[in-house]
């Protein structure tokens, strides 16, 4: 039998029986739309995810840490890398050096340190970071109230919102905490803050090659000499330009700590670090080491191979990518899940094809009956049933997509209506894409002919001879 | 009568009713069931042999094994053993396939429930044969219109079945076992269902098709005198062997259709 004449048949055999068949029609829908629910829930999730991520305007760059650093970030890399004491130094050459790698728009030293900065004669330690003029394009630092840095070295600073709100003596009452950041900023903005620090200054070789001894083991002349220097308790007067509103949790890379430094002014200042006590014994040049040097990449598809590359220089990298590759695992292990949940509806659907498929051989015995007799051959009444079930299933997919979006747009309205009153930002974190619906359609039908797969050769195998026998 | 004329012409079937080659061939027929620890002989060693163009009747009582002969002519059953070979095809040798195939080129049948299908209209039940056979769309219109018209039954071509009497059903019946041209018409008790007067009407149909299109015709029956008036050649059956074959010479034939005539004129 051709296809024309086998749709044309199973459409009038499933307009025969109306109700059951649209029950059963209703049945396969409500899975299809369940699946699609689930799925589309799961993919608006993921996407919110990465939408978020993409604001954090952080997708370009690479975080690199020497392996020497037992903090890295990823303890794959040390475990692989060779071991920390033998691995190389993140200085200055270092730096320049990756700035060579392709695609590396720029690369500059984190430099952060926790120091304490008076306002109106009143301390405060804060941690501060180092902020490169590229920054100011960052989502971070487009709602800044106030400026951004008027020079890579003019002696200002920019200030998280917390820590504005401590200097003037705010604390932020709980469960309030939108305060408005305009209504911070109109105190600070202009006035003058004192930032009292430690200053390492290397020691010029002569110095040190009277004051080391002669007796002293060491590995060479020359290593020993840099690693000699002194502290200097300093004070740098800085005066607020810009109040920041970045959530803390979400701060990475450069944007950690509360008080920001333009860069350039910070390298100029030779801040002691953390890291400096560390490498005394090591340090292996004249130059400034750094504990981290964030690489901006031309654009996020790049950060692998910019990644791969400085790993292969020997240092520990970290990048968003990284993070959101474990998020987009997760997100694809909620989707199984979730399509479990929505196929577990289909299953009952599949059920309810056989059921009916099977309950109509039942009732239509006679009629296969007669078509085998007029010359119907198995397989003319097996792909009849097959047609059948494969329409239902086209059918209840379609409409079952169409419910699933329904759905999908209720509980997204609900929600955004729910996360207006609590006063958050509506979301959009339902998605239907394209290739979803032709997915769902297409696998409600193939679920239905699977389904139609036992009624069918039921049918074809149908006696014709019993199916006359008796009216 | 109607005139036989139109899609309804075969011409595979030579002109000469009495062709000497057998159209259908029987040799030692079983088909035996079992039924726990009996063993239901419905057909037991039949042997026959059917010319092409001849009209034979069937006879026997219930449950002597008639149905069960035409169901294995038909190709609708397979024998226990035995075979029948039709037109040079042994039926056992065919694959399902073919043997459908065989039902849908070659053998038209009705039955004595006429078997309608009774969701479709008529037309649509004509129709059918044709899907299967996979004939051009544009053609089936007309073949439909053409075979409902030579049963009388063009003005019904759109009622269902239910709407209809038992004779116009069964002529629906004739109309869709020839539509796809057989050369074998197997009749199950066609008159079975129908009053004397509505029987005859098909019984005169079904003579005119031997007669006319030449074809082969097997009919069950248990009402010997409606055999003797159409048939050439009456196979008695008795507890599924063949118990009689006799041959009515045309005399007593067209006696048969005289007397049938006059009775009929009687009414
Ligand atoms: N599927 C079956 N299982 C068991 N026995 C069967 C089956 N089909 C037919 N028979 C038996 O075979 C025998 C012949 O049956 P068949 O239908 O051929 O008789 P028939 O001559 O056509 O009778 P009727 O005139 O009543 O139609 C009967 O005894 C019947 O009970
Ligand atoms: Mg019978």
């Amino acid at each position: 039998m051709k296809l024309p004449d086998l749709t044309e048949l199973a459409v009038r055999n499933l307009r025969e029986s109306l109700l059951r068949n649209s029950l059963t029609t209703v049945g396969i829908s409500v899975g299809v739309a369940s699946l699609v629910a689930m799925l589309s829930l799961g993919i608006g999730l993921q996407q919110l995810a990465s939408r978020r991520l993409m604001k954090s305007g952080l997708f370009d760059t690479v975080v690199v840490t020497s392996r020497r650093d037992l903090h890295g970030f990823n303890r794959e890399q040390e475990r692989s890398g060779p071991a920390p004491g033998e691995s190389r130094i993140l200085d200055e050459s270092t730096r320049l050096e990756i700035t060579q790698i392709p695609n590396v728009t720029e690369a500059y030293p984190d430099i952060r340190f926790i120091t304490e900065l008076r306002y109106e004669d009143k301390p405060h330690l804060t941690t501060i970071a180092a902020l490169p003029d590229s920054a100011k394009s960052t989502d971070a630092f487009d709602t800044v109230q106030g400026n951004f840095f008027s020079s890579d070295t003019a002696p200002e600073a920019i200030l998280q919102k917390t820590f504005a709100e401590e200097l003037l003596g705010r604390t932020p009452k709980p469960g309030l905490d939108e305060t408005n950041v305009a209504e911070l900023a109109a105190p600070l903005l202009g006035k003058e803050l004192t930032m009292r620090y430690a200053q390492r200054e290397a020691q010029s070789p002569s110095a040190i090659a009277k004051s080391a001894s002669p007796n002293t083991v060491s590995p060479a002349k020359d290593d020993l000499s840099s690693a000699a220097y002194s502290v200097i308790s300093r004070e740098q007067k800085l005066k607020i330009v810009g109040i920041v509103d970045l959530d803390p949790e979400s701060m990475r890379g450069p944007t950690r700590g509360r008080a920001f430094l333009p860069l350039g002014l910070a390298e100029t200042l030779h801040v002691m670090q953390p890291t400096d006590l560390r490498e005394i014994s090591r340090a292996a040049s004249s130059q400034p080491v750094y504990s981290s040097v964030s690489v901006h990449v031309k654009s996020p598809g790049q950060v692998q191979n910019v990644e791969d590359a400085i790993k292969k220089m020997g240092f520990n990298t970290f990048s968003i990518l990284d993070a959101s590759r474990s998020i987009q695992q997760f997100f694809k292990v909620l989707d199984v899940f979730l399509g479990i949940f929505g196929s577990l509806a289909l299953a009952v659907a599949f059920i309810g094809i056989v059921n009916t498929l099977v309950m109509a051989i039942l009732e239509r015995r006679r009629e296969i009956g007669i078509m085998k007799a007029i010359g119907a051959s198995d397989s003319d009444v097996q792909r009849l049933f097959f047609a059948e079930a494969g329409a239902m299933g086209i059918l209840g997919g379609v409409v079952g997509v169409a419910l699933g979006w329904a759905i999908g747009q209720a509980i997204n309205f609900g929600t955004n209506v729910y996360l207006k009153r609590q006063s958050f930002p509506p979301e959009h974190f339902w998605s239907v894409p394209w290739w979803l619906v032709l997915f769902a359609v297409l696998f409600s039908f193939l679920v239905s002919l699977a389904a139609g797969l036992y009624p069918a050769r039921r049918a074809a195998r149908l006696d014709p001879v019993q199916a006359l026998r008796y009216e | 009568m109607k005139s036989i004329e139109g899609p309804i012409r075969n011409a595979s079937v030579t002109e000469s009713p009495a062709n000497a080659t057998p159209a259908i061939q029987v040799n030692q027929l079983c088909r035996h069931y079992r039924m726990g620890d009996t063993l239901i002989r419905a057909v037991d060693g039949v042997t026959l042999s059917v010319k092409a163009g001849e009209f034979v009747a069937l006879l026997g009582t219930s449950g002597s094994g008639k149905s069960s002969v035409l169901n294995l002519i038909a190709g609708l059953d397979r024998p226990t053993s035995g075979s029948v070979i039709v037109q040079q095809r042994n039926l056992s040798e065919l694959s399902r396939q073919d043997l459908a195939r065989y039902r849908l080129h070659t053998v038209g049948m009705v039955f004595q429930s006429f078997n309608l299908i009774a969701s479709m209209t008529l037309a649509e039940n004509v129709e059918l044969p044709m899907r299967f056979a996979e004939i051009d769309r544009g053609k089936r219109d007309d073949l439909v219109r053409g075979a409902l018209t030579r049963v009388g039954l063009q003005a019904r071509m759109n009622h269902r079945p239910s709407e209809l009497s038992g004779g116009e059903q069964q002529r629906a019946a004739l109309a869709r076992a020839l539509i796809n041209r057989p050369q074998l018409l197997l009749a199950d008790e066609p008159t079975g269902n129908l009053d004397s007067r509505t029987g005859t009407e098909i019984m005169n149909m079904i003579g005119e098709f031997n007669r006319q299109l030449g074809m082969t015709v097997v009919m069950v029956t248990h009402e010997r005198a409606l055999a003797e008036r159409y048939a050439q050649r009456l196979i008695f059956l008795a507890d599924g062997k063949l118990v009689r074959d006799e041959s009515i010479s045309a005399a007593i034939a067209s006696n048969a259709i005289d007397r049938a005539r006059t009775e009929e004129e009687r009414r």
